[in-house]
């Protein structure tokens, strides 16, 4: 089924200047994105910075408002509609934040950070709210005296679980991780997308998982999508993409993964100025005269490329 | 080998806290060569960048101690007063720092930063300053020298200021140059780019590099030995080859097995237990990884646990590696990893 589809989305910014700070130019973020995601599978948006990967994930939850395009969540478009028509959707997308230490209030208690947004949504007395806070706080794997708790007394690591059990309180449909992990240390990083696959069975949870970092997104998703100035380049099974990237944009990406390795450093370096070479003089061929990538098309049911 | 360049002898750096001094970096020694890259690996909290301050002295005198030696071309750095570590850092050891927006200075000019360097150390003209600083700047490859040299550090992207950075690190010929998480801050692109740049650098100056990370596959790109360190101690050093090919200490090899790479299957990740020891708390007689491996033997450990050569200059701490299994593995408690093999 079908959870979200996202329909040539389109997040331009305005870039303002001279007289009367009017419109002079737009930053095309997101330009002309589509993708779909099926229920429970976790999809990736993978780039550079800058590539508007985030800006995507972002407009989803209607974090920006969206220029033009359409994003149908369970078959509604949420694109078009206002602010007060959208809130009984936010209860089925939540998000997770890329950074623990600025994502968390920190004048706050985390039993009030976690259970805000129930506040905003239902009706609990104090000790329904602490029990439904209590439980999360047990599934996320922290102690149940931590409601009293200031976010600094915890760490990293832990700070990220508060952020996930505050998404998680809503039981919702659809979660968007912006790069949930890229702040934390390998060893809490590994614990922390263990527990997010651990979660997305016991919950039924979609993912939306966007990150720079392709190991974890391979390890995470079954599909995923790379984005370069604003544009998809290529879309499949990570599997496929991983092993058989057509675009050259794709290629230059997995080339720049350190590989664990050492023997075969010598050919990476070589792989990587052949791909910059290739990358120079083929330019044409992957993108038109503005440096926009071209359309996705399809070179197997599962894998679209953006070809000329 | 080539000949060594620096050489750390039982360096041992505290700091204060309260009345107390608590060792961040602990009776760490090694040594780095002439066209050779030292990785320092762990995660954070494990004194890595503690040890790259006191190498370059960089740390508050008032709440810091340093112990042991630091032999550097006949001298120790340790004890050197301010005017003559001055002349030694910066010239003779160039340093790059992990955020290039915060490390340089966003009201000068990058030409002017370069030069702030070659004022201090050279006798060189105003001309053949400015000369020496686009020469550089080229070396880095940025594309046009002559207009960045002009531009402030808001107006590059960030591999360009990190290129800008290493050229300052770089423009007195250092024989070392320190690099402090050089390629965190950046995408995977721009990394592979500067971690070739500064392999490049290298083939050229024959310079050598301590390059500081927490990013165990940055390692297997350009190191040629890796010192691992875990709560200020090193746990495990060796050549690049031995220690992804038979890595022993159980630290790295957790370390090792939490990365979820772009080439392995998707299964689960390791987790390593609980976190890093504070400084403050942390047991410093035992193995002081013994609390996040619970599920071996206490008796596994050394009382007091020392480096053991197990091949030529592969040291590994502690006897615990000896019985250490990964707990998913199930419960095998004569695991033999040697046997294994």
């Amino acid at each position: 089924m079908t959870l979200l589809k996202v329909d040539n989305l389109k997040v331009h910014f305005p870039i303002r200047g001279g007289f009367f700070r009017r419109v002079v130019d737009h930053v095309k973020a997101v330009d002309g994105v589509s993708f779909e995601l099926q229920q429970g599978e976790t999809y990736g948006l993978v780039g550079e910075s800058g590539s508007g990967k985030s800006t995507t994930g972002k407009a989803v939850v209607k974090l920006n408002d969206v220029t033009s395009g359409q994003i149908l969540f369970e078959g509604r478009d949420l694109a078009g509609l206002s602010r007060k028509e959208i809130k009984p959707f936010r209860k089925d997308i939540q998000m997770i934040f890329q950074d623990p230490y600025s994502s968390l209030n920190p004048k706050k208690r985390v039993l009030d950070i976690i259970a805000e947004p129930l506040r905003n949504f239902e009706r609990l007395s104090p000790a329904e709210e602490k029990k439904i806070v209590q439980d999360f706080l047990d599934k996320v794997g922290l102690s149940p005296e931590s409601i009293l708790k200031y976010p600094h007394e915890f760490s990293g690591g832990q700070r990220q679980r508060i952020g996930i059990a505050r998404s998680l309180t809503l039981k919702p449909k659809l979660i968007i991780a912006d790069e949930p992990v890229s702040a934390l240390d390998v060893s809490v990083q590994a614990q922390v997308l263990n527990f997010l696959q651990d979660l997305q069975t016991e919950f039924n949870l979609t993912y939306l998982f966007v990150g720079h970092d392709l190991g974890v997104i391979r390890h995470m998703c079954d599909r995923m999508g790379v984005m370069y100035r604003g544009r998809l380049v290529e879309e499949g099974k990570s599997d496929e993409i991983y092993e058989n990237p057509q675009h050259i944009y794709t290629k230059r990406l997995i080339a720049a993964i350190p590989d664990l390795e050492p023997e075969v450093r010598g050919e990476k370096v070589k792989l990587r100025k052949k791909l910059t070479a290739e990358y120079e003089s083929s330019y044409s061929k992957f993108f038109d005269e503005d440096g926009r990538a071209y359309d996705l098309k399809p070179i197997s049911p599962t894998h679209r490329v953006a070809l000329h | 080998m080539n000949k060594a360049i620096l050489k750390i002898e039982n360096l041992t750096t505290s700091f204060r806290i309260g009345n107390k001094y608590h060792a961040a970096v602990d009776d760490v020694s090694f040594t780095v060569a002439e066209n050779e890259i030292v990785a320092v690996v762990g995660e954070s909290g494990c004194g890595k960048s503690a040890l790259a301050l006191s190498i370059m002295q960089l740390h508050n005198k008032l709440r810091t101690k340093s112990e042991g030696t630091i032999h550097y071309n006949g001298q120790n750095l340790l004890k050197l007063n301010d005017t003559q570590m001055n002349k030694v850092r910066g010239k003779e050891l160039g340093m790059i720092f992990q955020e290039p927006l915060t490390a340089l200075n966003p009201l000068m000019t990058i030409g002017k930063q370069i030069e702030e360097n070659l004022d201090y150390h050279t006798s060189l003209s105003k001309d053949e300053k400015k000369q020496r600083t686009i020469e550089l700047l080229t070396q880095v490859g940025i594309p046009y020298p002559e207009r960045t040299y002009k531009q402030y550090p808001h107006e590059l992207s960030g591999g360009m200021r990190q290129r800008a950075m290493i050229s300052i690190a770089i423009a007195c010929n250092p024989a070392l140059v320190i690099a402090d998480e050089p390629t965190t801050a950046l995408d995977v692109t721009i990394q592979a780019q500067i971690l070739d740049l500064l392999k490049d650098i290298q083939t050229r100056t024959k310079m050598g590099i301590i390059l500081i990370t927490h990013d165990l596959s940055v390692v297997a790109e350009v190191a040629d030995r890796i010192v691992v360190m875990y709560a200020g101690q090193v746990v495990e050093m060796g050549s690049v080859k031995e220690i992804f090919s038979n890595p022993l200490h159980p630290y790295t090899r957790s370390l090792l097995n939490s990365i979820p790479s772009a080439t392995h299957e998707k299964n689960r990740l390791h987790v390593i237990e609980g976190i890093v020891p504070s400084i403050a708390k942390m047991d410093r007689v035992g193995c002081r990884f013994q609390d996040r491996i619970p599920w071996i033997s206490k008796h596994a450990h050394e009382e007091r646990p020392q480096l053991h050569e197990v091949d030529k200059g592969h040291f590994v701490r502690c006897t615990c590696y000896k019985q250490f299994y990964f707990q998913a593995e199930g419960d095998e408690s004569t695991h033999d990893i040697t046997q294994s093999r």
